[in-house]
């Protein structure tokens, strides 16, 4: 039933319809470009005050790596938010993940210590870290889509269900032997030179999500169920079935960015993440993606996690307090929620 | 008179306590417009939400093309022919018109999209339809008027090799200009060996394109007779009370004794 019925049409006039979807107009109806604007004024600002500082180098390399974990996060959550969603446990699924993957591999080692092992325990210690986070967001995917219990609901118990799981498994303390192997080459090791790996990694998913999202019959199929779900059922698209998967997906990029925070600081840094979910969720909403479904992108996400960490960087540079840098992207988070409310409003009214 | 493509024998249909459909049957004839009339709230739109399968019937039977065969989901109509202009027209507002008319049934290789195919093809049916004042088939969907909604979804409809359309008031919208176009659609629809289902308030409409007009009345079907066979006010005695004369169902009185 894929074949377009011709014979029940008329012969095709060649529309004097040149359009394609312009990317351009889509960044702008999408609040990218704005958004855009406002991170290169950023960059420029902090560039011209401190250039020997700012634009260096080292500077570059430590704000992506800081951003590499937070921007795998938010690309799984792009994907949730355009279904019109929301997962608040990714950073407890991302300890949990860390937790199980650094267990396993201690387990796997002599002595119950990890720092010599080689790459097939290492490679176990993956296999288990993205499980874990599988099985979470398989967890909330089953609740949300099936049980249909609101997404905020499900997730603010799995937020609280997956950090104490962590924390029963360690008994609250940080597993703190981390393989060389892994932390010399993942967390920070470099390649061609000046790039580091984790940065690779992060921008390989962040690429691989932007794909899928934008080409592939997937990507359709979560804007089509973020923007009227009922509609979607009735064009046949298994809605459950598609919100499941979209949840284990950010299950699985929380496990992977689990994984990478190990590797790049060495321990499971159990208490450190209780706020990456509400980091996340900000980075995708700065980044265009409406709350309400629907819309959104990847590359607007990637913006959107870079805002914050350019302020961060640019206010420890500038020397002004670093207690400033929360408030400023407060500001610019409700700024870009009001202009999305006003464009929807506009457009409601049209 | 030509075959029945689909058939419905004895549908019930109950929200709740709320029973909708009572033993209905109702029969599309392949190369047959049937306009399905009845007041506000008789229980079409149900019917046809039945048809589709996103309303699971409570009993009766569904025969296509003289098989019995059981409709579990959108994606079962769909896989049989079946075509259904939603009266709420079930469009995505954020999608543009491409989007909308491949939704759940997207062109491409492996799961990645052919934009440029399924562009060609959308334009083609639009431009059938004589939608003119479109813009850009990449227009979101949000961002026309009522009358071309209606128009994607009829569109979105008519774009797939089809056997059965079923047309929920599908011209409440439009201008005097479409209205004209999707009736001829309709007919040609039918001319072309399709069973048609029409749905419409406009007597006029229904009694210009109609071959046979099947009339419920508080979700009992009241009659199921060849358009030449009946007049205007027997139709809409029918609407308004299910019985004209001896056409419809018994007095409500007469049939509890
Ligand atoms: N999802 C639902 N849940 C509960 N009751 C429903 C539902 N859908 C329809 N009904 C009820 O079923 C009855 C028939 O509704 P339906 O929409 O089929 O009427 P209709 O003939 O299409 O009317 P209209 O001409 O106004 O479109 C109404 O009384 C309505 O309240
Ligand atoms: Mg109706």
């Amino acid at each position: 039933m894929t074949t377009a019925k011709q014979s029940v049409v008329d012969t095709p006039e060649e529309g004097d319809d040149p359009s394609r979807p312009a990317a351009w107009q889509r960044l702008r109806s999408a609040n990218t470009l704005w958004i855009g604007l406002v991170l290169l004024a950023l960059c420029v600002v902090f560039g011209a005050l401190r250039p020997e500082a700012f634009l260096t180098l080292f500077t570059a390399q430590t704000l992506l790596i800081e951003a590499s974990v937070l921007l795998v996060l938010a690309v799984g959550m792009t994907f949730v938010i355009i279904t019109a969603g929301i997962d608040l446990s990714v950073g407890s699924v991302l300890v949990f993940a860390g937790v199980v993957g650094a267990k396993t591999m201690e387990a796997l080692s002599p002595g119950g210590d990890a720092t010599d092992a080689g790459w097939g325990v290492i490679a176990a210690g993956l296999v288990v870290s993205l499980l874990g986070g599988g099985a979470w967001g398989l967890v909330n995917g089953l609740l949300i889509a099936r049980a249909r219990i609101p997404a905020l609901i499900v997730t603010l118990g799995s937020f609280g269900a997956a950090l104490g799981a962590a924390q029963l498994i360690t008994d609250g303390v940080d597993v703190r032997t981390v393989p060389s192997a892994l932390a010399n080459t993942l967390g920070s090791g470099t390649s061609l030179g000046v790039v580091p790996n984790l940065v690779l990694l992060a921008v390989a998913v962040t690429v691989l999500g932007d794909l899928v999202l934008r080409t592939t019959r997937f990507g359709r199929h979560t804007y089509a169920i973020g923007s009227n779900a009922e509609a979607a059922r009735r064009a046949g698209i298994a809605v459950t079935r598609h919100l499941v998967l979209v949840y284990l997906l950010v299950g699985l990029l929380a496990g992977l960015a689990g994984f990478m925070s190990l590797a790049y600081f060495r321990t499971t840094t159990i208490s450190g993440h209780s706020t990456d979910n509400l980091n996340a969720i900000a980075a995708v909403v700065l980044g265009g993606t409406s709350l309400f479904g629907g819309l959104g992108s990847v590359l607007g996400t990637v913006i959107g996690v870079f805002i914050p960490a350019v302020l961060t960087k640019g206010f420890v540079i500038l020397h002004v307090q670093a207690f400033w840098q929360p408030i400023a992207v407060s500001v610019v988070l409700v700024a870009a929620v009001w202009f999305d409310q006003v464009r929807r409003r506009a457009r409601n009214r049209s | 008179m030509s075959e029945p493509i689909l058939e419905l024998r004895g549908i019930n249909k109950s929200f709740g306590a709320v029973h909708v459909l009572h033993d209905v049957d109702f029969t599309v004839r392949a190369g047959e417009v049937t306009a399905l009339v009845g007041d506000n709230g008789a229980g079409k739109s149900t019917l046809v939400k039945c048809i589709a399968g996103i309303h699971p019937t409570d009993s009766g039977e569904v025969l296509f093309d003289g098989r019995q065969v059981s409709i579990h989901g959108p994606k079962d109509a769909a896989d049989l022919g079946i075509e259904v202009v939603y009266q709420d027209l079930a469009l995505c507002d954020n999608l543009d018109i491409v989007q909308n008319m491949f939704l759940g049934r997207e062109r491409g290789k492996a799961g990645v999209l052919d934009e440029a195919d399924m562009e060609q093809a959308a334009r083609r049916t639009l431009a059938s339809l004589s939608v003119r004042t479109v813009k850009s088939v990449r227009t979101p969907v949000a961002a026309l008027s009522g009358g071309q909604r209606q128009t994607v979804a009829i569109a979105k409809a008519v774009l797939w090799d089809s056997k059965v359309v079923l047309l929920d008031e599908p011209t409440a919208a439009l201008g005097v200009a479409q209205t004209r176009q999707v009736l001829d659609l309709v007919r040609r629809l039918a001319e072309q060996g399709l069973g048609v289902v029409l749905i419409s308030h406009n007597m006029n409409d229904v009694f210009e394109v109609a071959d046979r007009i099947a009339c419920l009345y508080l979700g009992r079907m009241a009659a199921e007779l060849p358009t030449k066979d009946v007049s205007h006010s027997q139709v809409v005695e029918l609407i308004t009370a299910g019985r004209s004369g001896d056409l419809g169902i018994a007095r409500p009185d007469m049939a509890a004794v």
